[in-house]
């Protein structure tokens, strides 16, 4: 139900580090132009975070940018800006005052995460979104176009949020993490097969593999837990204000849900060919080829529980070779659920 | 990186886009500073450079002045309307939302996209550093090795092969494709077009793919057929649905917390041990393996087929270590089994912590 915290904060910058080769160079320097025009003025050290590099590279590119220079058919310096006092200020662009066009690849690498985030119900800026999608649309004329040719869907659940209540999960939890309050949720726990009663300092929502979660402060676990919203079998928003330790560290979404322990126990299953989907479901340590489609995987896992389950119901599809008594254990199962058929 | 490189080709850019006219290799070279004295070396250079402007999405045209007295010689220019981003302005909400959009992506080539565009945005003059009330993070992960040669692939439509080891397949077999699209579904990827093999529309899903993809044709032959709709395609199994029907089952009390969150009528048999529900169904061969995992706290008493093939079911597991079964065309049918019942990676072992 829950992952274990890296001492990681989640935040990433959405520009990454300026890289290396000439031509992205070029695509900032062709940037920085417009980017200054479309401000008046901007402070050196604003530019650069904005651009992702040290206040010396900006001041390196603008010098560039300075002495750009036509030689024919009469030479002259299309260029003219100045950062005195630590302020950017261009007074003559020429040609380049506008951004360059979006290629195909942003245009869509936009679009698609912006129809995605429309998929998402319960989503309160949806007015916003068709809005944004529209001008982009729009604004990156035909290298739009490929962009529908990709599309991510997500599974938000939105089931309701309790009798009475025509709020969905999604949305009454994001009215309490707007709030601040604490939340008591019925949780169910398929790995035990149980439903767990838990208070929930709220966090933020999120979307990863597809699957929508809700990171909180546990005062169960007294650490941060993500919950899969579609697992939330009851949930009150309580008139507690929500009280997150100062110390809990956001989950890095980034560095993937699973994280393995030294403790976790290793289990090893040979699949048949219609088997091998479980490689694809679940993270492998290893996948190992035995020949003629078959597969050898190994898992980690802090809680052997849900591999029986798999067995179970992977039938013909695939065994435990290792450890011994859980594919014993898996054996004795089967044994008792046929008994109760009359087949001992 | 050469910073003379890049002094070169911004000037390039810059004078070509201050020309009306096309611009004669020659003509470049004298007005540009930076290229070198030999013919031979300078027209390498040039090539280059072109290339890197075109790369980087530079709109260069290619034509002559005939009509304008100018020589038959052909020139370059770019025009100003077709380098241009037009103007896009953004009220602070619709910022924020696109804030979200552009960080999305997990894994470099779409987040290097984006964050490509955002810069381009910002440049126009977007405020994206707006703080996202939103309250809601999504991620995408393209970690699939294939996704990004297949992303190329659909954007340049461009048909494809590559190797493809099936569910319910012994081996890997070679695939032929014309790709019409990617699309993602549970953080799954999934790449649909014509299958040159089959003859038909397929389905493959990326993490079945072995080794490299790689081109098949030339850009631009493939044609996505009018009226397509990958997410559609991706997503409808295709195979008839059977109606809903209804199972009997017997519920551990207290235990098979999973089936009860959807059993209706369910009340107590017997000494109170047991309770007696009703449970619906559709496709026996996925509901018999997923009732199975219960072990005994489930028993089927109801349709004859549902209970022998949970019987089956849990027969196969006894006997198991035997590969009897090579399948037959079952990568949907297993696929899909896998979707309805599974906990799926984040959840089966992130649980019980």
């Amino acid at each position: 139900m829950s992952a274990r915290t890296t001492p990681k904060a989640a935040a990433k910058p959405a520009v990454k580090p300026a890289a290396s080769t000439s031509t992205d160079r070029l695509a900032r320097l062709l940037a920085l132009v417009p980017y200054v025009v479309n401000r008046d003025s901007v402070a050196l050290g604003e530019a650069a975070a904005a651009f992702g590099v040290t206040e010396k590279q900006l001041i390196d590119d603008l010098n560039l940018l300075w002495c750009v220079e036509l030689r024919a058919p009469d030479p002259y310096c299309p260029i003219d800006l100045s950062y005195e006092g630590g302020e950017i200020t261009v007074a003559e662009a020429e040609s380049i005052a506008r951004p360059l066009r979006l290629k195909v690849d942003e245009a869509s690498a936009l679009l698609v995460a912006l129809r995605m985030l429309a998929g998402i119900p319960d989503l309160h800026d949806r007015d916003a979104l068709s809005r944004v999608i529209a001008k982009l649309e729009s604004a990156a004329g035909a290298a739009a176009a490929v962009s529908s040719k990709v599309a991510v869907e997500v599974d938000a659940h939105t089931g309701s949020a309790g009798p009475g209540g025509d709020r969905t999960v999604l949305g009454a939890l994001r009215d309490a993490i707007a709030a601040g309050r604490r939340v008591h949720l019925t949780y169910y726990v398929p790995a035990r097969d149980e439903n767990t009663e838990r208070d929930v300092d709220p966090m933020r929502l999120l979307v990863v593999e597809g699957n929508t979660y809700l990171e909180g402060w546990c005062r169960r676990a007294e650490a941060v837990r993500l919950f899969k919203l579609d697992r939330i079998a009851g949930l009150s928003v309580l008139d507690v204000p929500a009280e997150v330790p100062d110390d809990a560290e956001p989950i890095d979404v980034d560095a993937g849900l699973f994280r393995p322990s030294p403790e976790d126990v290793r289990v090893t299953l040979e699949l048949t060919p219609r088997g091998r989907w479980v490689a694809d479901y679940y993270p492998c340590e290893s996948v190992e080829e035995l020949g003629e489609g078959r597969l050898r995987v190994v898992l980690r896992t802090p809680d052997t529980r849900w591999v029986r389950g798999l067995a179970l119901r992977l039938g013909d599809q695939g065994r435990i070779v290792a450890p011994a008594s859980l594919a014993a254990g898996v054996r004795d199962d089967a044994a008792r659920a046929l008994a109760r058929y009359g087949m001992a | 990186m050469s910073r003379r490189k890049t002094e070169r080709l911004l000037n390039l850019v810059v004078c070509l886009l201050a020309t009306r006219r096309y611009l004669t290799a020659e003509q470049i070279r004298r007005a540009v500073p930076g290229y070198p004295d030999s013919d031979e070396a300078f027209k390498r250079m040039f090539e280059r450079d072109k290339e890197e402007l075109r790369e980087l999405g530079v709109p260069l045209e290619v034509g002559s002045d005939q009509q304008g007295g100018g020589g038959e010689e052909i020139g370059y220019r770019i025009p100003p309307q077709a380098y241009e981003l037009p103007d896009i302005h953004l009220s602070p909400d619709e910022a924020a939302v696109l804030g979200l959009a552009a960080r999305v992506w997990q894994r470099a080539s779409m987040a290097e996209a984006a964050s490509g565009a955002l810069l381009k945005l910002r440049a126009a003059g977007v405020e994206t550093d707006v703080t996202t009330a939103v309250g809601i993070e999504p991620r995408v992960n393209t970690g699939d090795p294939a996704f990004p040669a297949l992303w190329e692939a659909v954007r340049d439509a461009r048909p494809v092969a590559f190797d493809y080891q099936g569910i319910g397949r012994t081996s890997v077999a070679r695939r032929h494709l014309e790709p019409w699209g990617v699309v993602s579904r549970r953080g799954r990827w999934y790449v649909v077009g014509f299958d040159r093999d089959r003859d038909e529309q397929r389905v493959f899903r990326l993490s079945r793919i072995t080794g490299d993809v790689v081109p098949d044709g030339p850009p631009g032959t493939v044609t996505v057929p009018e009226g397509v709709d990958v997410r559609r395609i991706a997503f409808d199994w295709g195979d008839p649905v059977s109606e809903p029907r209804p199972a009997t089952v017997r519920l551990r009390a207290g235990a098979a917390q999973g089936p009860r969150r959807w059993a209706r009528d369910v009340r107590a048999v017997g000494d109170g041990a047991w309770d007696e529900a009703v449970l619906t169904f559709r496709d026996v061969d996925r509901f018999a393996p997923y009732l199975a995992r219960f072990a005994d706290d489930v028993v089927v008493l109801d349709p004859p087929d549902l209970r022998e093939a949970v019987i089956q079911q849990l027969k196969a597991v006894l006997a198991a270590g035997a590969d009897q079964h090579a399948g037959r065309d079952t990568e949907r049918e297993a696929d899909t089994a896998a979707d309805t019942v599974s906990e799926t990676a984040a959840d089966g072992t992130v649980s019980g912590r």
